[in-house]
């Protein structure tokens, strides 16, 4: 069988899968967005009870793996009361767990803010939410988005973790196609491509261009 | 089915789980030493003057990068024994490991050569000294406390993602909890032990890091924050 017969037949199957794959990485990207900003600001308040609670969520996060996680949220939370469907536990999961990594990169970015800006807004008298929403946070996204950039193409390798918890995505489908046919190199071999391609000719020229936008608003050239 | 915590249960099974914890730490470690090497060829591949070597190096490094783990798993796992090439599935997921991470680690390598002040190299032309000298006494001294906290969160990185061999069947600590869970039709222990147990493994190992990259910094002479 060659290869193009092998995509004539089996083709769909592989782009339903990827459909999928693109739904988990649009949710889990914004799920992961708003938690690394909503902790990453926690994680520098004086307060020591919401530091605290941002750095244990942010340590649990980062210190077990996905995977584990993963499982846990779709075999275990069910005994408790809670179960979520395969999809939901996937994207909840993806997005909690990069927006552990998420928070420590808006930490830094907010700590990298010019000292000069931060001292003009209290000069100007200004209260800390609008310090913050006026001054600090515009600033941060051109530092924040090159890490933040990296982090979303490793979400999208990650997103193929969902496959192991029944959520039909390209890396489910790919194991299903295997399992009919047995011609394991075209499958695997497809599935690699299209999150190669995915990511190279979709996702990085996008975050590059977010990137160009944000430096471009804050005066910034960075070409 | 009720979601009490048995601790009789978790008492029972923690042996098994400890056993397999030790294949988890061996397995990260022999990943990591094949990614360490793995990605000093990447990075031979990056410094060659050859064109055409650099290019096919980086387009190689780049799809590593951007493809799934899970999936270069299955292809190397599924796909060699068609080529006649029969591995073990330990075999298969260390290679894929070290492949994998060796692709980070060249990065990492690359951005601490880079960080090498570029007067540290004219000094050295200026001096007249050979290549080798230069790389063995000057730039690589320097280089190696820059690369030490990548490096390091890299070793952490393997080690969480070691999970994922269980899905080929390599018998770690996953698969220990997996099979412990079904087999006595709870999963509530096993899985919240494997937890358990990376965290105590994984955050002090992150402080260590972090530690660590601090005293370099100091020792270096930069003030970190």
């Amino acid at each position: 069988m060659s290869y193009f017969s092998f995509l004539a037949e089996h083709g769909s199957t592989l782009l339903l899968g990827t459909v999928t794959t693109v739904k988990v990485l649009i949710c889990a990207t914004i799920l992961y967005v708003v938690i690394s900003m909503v902790f990453g600001l926690m994680r520098l308040s004086k307060n020591p009870i919401i530091q605290g609670t941002a750095t244990i969520y942010i340590e649990f996060f980062r210190g077990t793996s996905l995977m584990v996680q993963l499982f846990w949220v779709y075999y275990v939370l069910p005994f408790f009361g809670i179960s979520l469907e395969a999809f939901t536990a996937g994207v909840v999961t993806i997005g909690m767990n990069f927006g552990a990594y998420g928070a420590e990169i808006v930490r830094g970015g907010i700590i990298a803010v010019p000292k000069g800006q931060w001292e003009g807004a209290y000069a100007l008298n200004f209260s800390p939410a609008k310090r913050m929403k006026k001054i600090i946070i515009p600033q941060i996204f051109p530092i924040i988005l090159p890490p933040a950039a990296n982090l979303t193409v490793e979400l999208l390798k990650a997103t193929a973790l969902v496959s192991l918890v029944t959520v039909v995505d390209l890396t489910f489908e790919a194991k299903q196609v295997n399992s009919i046919t047995w011609l394991s190199a075209q499958c695997f071999g497809t599935a690699l491509i299209i999150y190669y391609i995915m990511s190279r000719f979709f996702l990085v020229p996008f975050l590059r261009w977010l990137e160009v936008l944000a430096a471009r608003k804050v005066g910034k050239d960075i070409f | 089915m009720n979601a009490e915590w048995r601790w009789d249960f978790a008492i029972e099974i923690l042996p098994q789980m400890l056993w397999a914890t030790l294949n988890t730490i061996l397995a990260a470690g022999i990943g990591y030493a094949i990614a360490t090497i793995v990605g000093l060829i990447f990075l031979l591949g990056q410094r060659t003057p050859i064109k055409l070597v650099n290019i096919i190096n980086r387009e190689v490094v780049e799809f590593i990068r951007s493809t799934p783990l899970l999936i270069q798993l299955f292809f190397v796992y599924f796909v060699l024994p068609q080529f006649g090439i029969t591995l073990s599935a330990w075999v298969c997921g260390m290679i894929t490991i070290g492949l994998h991470f060796g692709t980070y680690l060249s990065e990492v390598y690359r951005g601490a050569l880079e960080g090498v002040p570029k007067t540290q190299w004219e000094a050295c032309r200026a001096l007249n000294f050979t290549t080798l000298y230069t790389y063995r006494r000057i730039v690589l001294p320097q280089a190696f406390p820059i690369a030490i906290p990548g490096m390091g969160n890299y070793l952490v990185g393997i080690f969480k993602d070691t999970p994922l061999l269980s899905t080929i069947g390599v018998a770690e600590l996953f698969h220990a909890a997996t099979a412990v869970g079904g087999y006595n039709y709870r999963y509530l222990e096993p899985y919240t032990l494997v937890g358990v147990i990376f965290l105590i493994l994984s955050v002090p190992a992150a402080m260590g890091i972090r530690k660590l990259e601090n005293s370099i910094n100091k020792s270096q002479g930069k003030v970190k924050n």
